[in-house]
């Protein structure tokens, strides 16, 4: 599997570190919710089809990006960093 | 036990005589029966753990009117793809009184089903690479022991003698400093597992539907009523969800988010050989597990490949791990060609812990999370599941097992690394 960076361009997957769900919003910082702590920190849609995750690429730059890939192929879509929000 | 198998239906020497001289048909291992309108208790899932749960409802609380749906055919999911280890040695309590509960039923199982699951207590060695790990693996054993369960830590010499294959040359990747052996853990055959219980539950008049795929859920404001398959809808008392992999999948049909995400584990075969590796054997450095089939082939694995994924298809990369460890524990295997490798769907949970229990919607019970330790737990899996269903309770040896442990604070967590054991 390809995992376009966008610094580095497309890389083997080996290069990269798999960091989960992206599509989730974390509470905000100070927040006392635990029933929304415990969402963002344990429930998974885990979808089977399309999903919008973290990656590092430990072996390259080391930067997080936000990946989307089709869990049903592993058909690998488009990149952006974090910072991004949403693809340009 | 298996009452309900008639005479002419009961597995024996003697029937083994009698179609070996009037050459008749074997019958069908289990009824094929067409979905009724309503059951007591619909399982979804038939694999180990679904056809379990269904065969201890009927056999020890009485509940048969029950029926098992799978998606495709019985064995096709993970429960025909593992590499079909057992054991007892857990460190933790809660995982210990349980898969020594497990253990003890994979003991009687061949009796229970009066079906040949080849059980084979050949031994599992857990190898020990540093002093450090050594105390480690003392503790584990320790702690067995004290549950009254087998262990016996083996120094270095012992090892070699046990197992003369390994790499105890100055150059080995990882010194072997000893082991932990398990003398009563070994492998059972997992297609056989499948079947066998298939068979005792359908005699006890479990129906057993094949490619039946649960689609939703029926329901009555919260409660669960039935389900909708590709065979039409069938309504149900109570409603189980034994699905491994896909367990993500049918909650989100009920309206539920679990903490699961699915993961690919691959398993791999060698070319077939004489006897050579007698044992399983863990590899202390790596997580890497080996033993050798009836057939004569090496069958081995080791990490999940590290990303969620409901495809089937491992990455190279793994394939490549595993025979790095392969060749790092038995320098020998470097000769060998690789068969076959293929990948199953697991269903990963943050503390690596399973879960059986009931669920935020009344009527509706969750098996599942079981990530790398499902099949050696399906004798007491199904055992814990069908009490849960039967009472609306827990099973005692199952109350850690809850959905809500993550809110309260409560993580079972065997390996010590803290959450996320899929995200290492
Ligand atoms: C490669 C590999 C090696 C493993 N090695 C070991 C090992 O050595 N020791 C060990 O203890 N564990 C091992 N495991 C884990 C173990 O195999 C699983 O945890 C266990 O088999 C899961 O329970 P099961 O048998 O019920 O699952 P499965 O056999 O996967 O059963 C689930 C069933 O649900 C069905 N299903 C899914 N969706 C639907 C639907 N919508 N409607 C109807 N049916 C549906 C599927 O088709 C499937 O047949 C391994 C797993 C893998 C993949
Ligand atoms: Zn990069």
């Amino acid at each position: 599997m390809l995992i376009p960076c966008p610094h580095c361009g497309e890389r083997d997957y080996r290069e990269f570190r798999y960091a989960g769900d992206a599509s989730k919003a974390r509470p905000p910082l100070g927040s006392t919710d635990i029933a929304a702590w415990h969402d963002y920190v344990f429930l998974f849609d885990n979808p089977k089809g399309g999903h919008r995750e973290y990656w590092q690429h430990v072996l390259g730059c080391r930067r997080w990006l936000v990946l989307e890939r089709d869990t049903a192929t592993n058909v690998v879509g488009r990149s952006w960093w974090p910072s991004e929000g949403s693809p340009g | 036990m298996a009452a309900g198998l008639t005479r002419a239906g009961r597995y024996s020497a003697w029937a083994l005589a009698r179609h070996a001289f009037t050459g008749s048909a074997w019958p069908r291992a289990w009824r094929s029966p067409e979905p009724k309108a309503a059951y007591d208790v619909v399982i979804i899932g038939g694999g180990g753990h679904g056809l379990a749960t269904a065969y201890y409802l009927a056999a020890r609380h009485g509940i048969s009117r029950v029926a098992v749906l799978e998606r495709s055919y019985i064995g096709s999911g993970n429960v025909g793809r593992n590499t079909t280890l057992v054991r007892s040695n857990y460190l933790i309590d809660g995982n210990t009184q349980f898969f020594e509960h497990s253990l003890k039923l994979w003991e009687g199982l061949s009796h229970e089903l009066n079906f040949n699951v080849m059980l084979s207590q050949r031994g599992q060695v857990v190898l020990g690479h540093s002093p450090v790990q050594m105390d480690v693996l003392a503790r584990k054993g320790n702690i067995m022991r004290l549950n009254g369960i087998d262990a016996e830590m083996l120094d270095r010499g012992a090892v070699k003698r046990l197992l003369p294959y390994l790499d105890y040359s100055e150059r080995a990747r990882f010194p072997i400093y000893g082991g932990l052996l398990q003398a009563r853990a070994g492998t059972v055959r997992h297609d056989a597992v499948a079947w066998g219980y298939a068979r005792a539950a359908s005699a006890l008049g479990v129906d057993i539907i094949e490619n039946c795929e649960v689609t939703g859920f029926q329901r009555d404001g919260e409660r669960i009523t039935g389900v909708h398959t590709s065979r039409g809808a069938i309504a149900a008392g109570r409603t189980a969800i034994s699905v491994a992999g896909h367990s993500s999948h049918l909650a989100r049909m009920a309206g539920l988010r679990l903490p699961v995400e699915s993961h690919i584990l691959q398993a791999f075969v060698t070319e077939p050989i004489k006897p050579f590796v007698d044992h399983v054997i863990s590899f202390g450095a790596e997580l890497f597990y080996i033993s050798q089939s009836d057939k004569g082939g090496l069958v081995f694995g080791a990490h999940i490949d590290g990303f969620n994924t409901y495809t089937q298809r491992g990455q190279f990369a793994q394939v490549q791990t595993a025979a790095e460890c392969a060749v790092a524990l038995i320098p020998a295997m470097s000769r060998l060609r690789l068969l076959r490798h293929w990948g199953g769907i697991q269903d990963m949970t943050p503390d690596g812990s399973p879960f059986i229990c009931r669920t935020p919607l009344p009527n509706l019970y969750f098996n599942g999370g079981w990530c790398y330790q499902g099949f050696k737990a399906t004798p007491a899996a199904g055992w814990c599941f069908a009490h849960t269903i039967a009472n609306d309770e827990e099973h005692p040896l199952v109350r850690h097992l809850g959905l809500d442990r993550f809110e309260r604070g409560n993580g079972h967590d065997e390996y010590g690394l803290g959450l996320w054991t899929f995200r290492q």
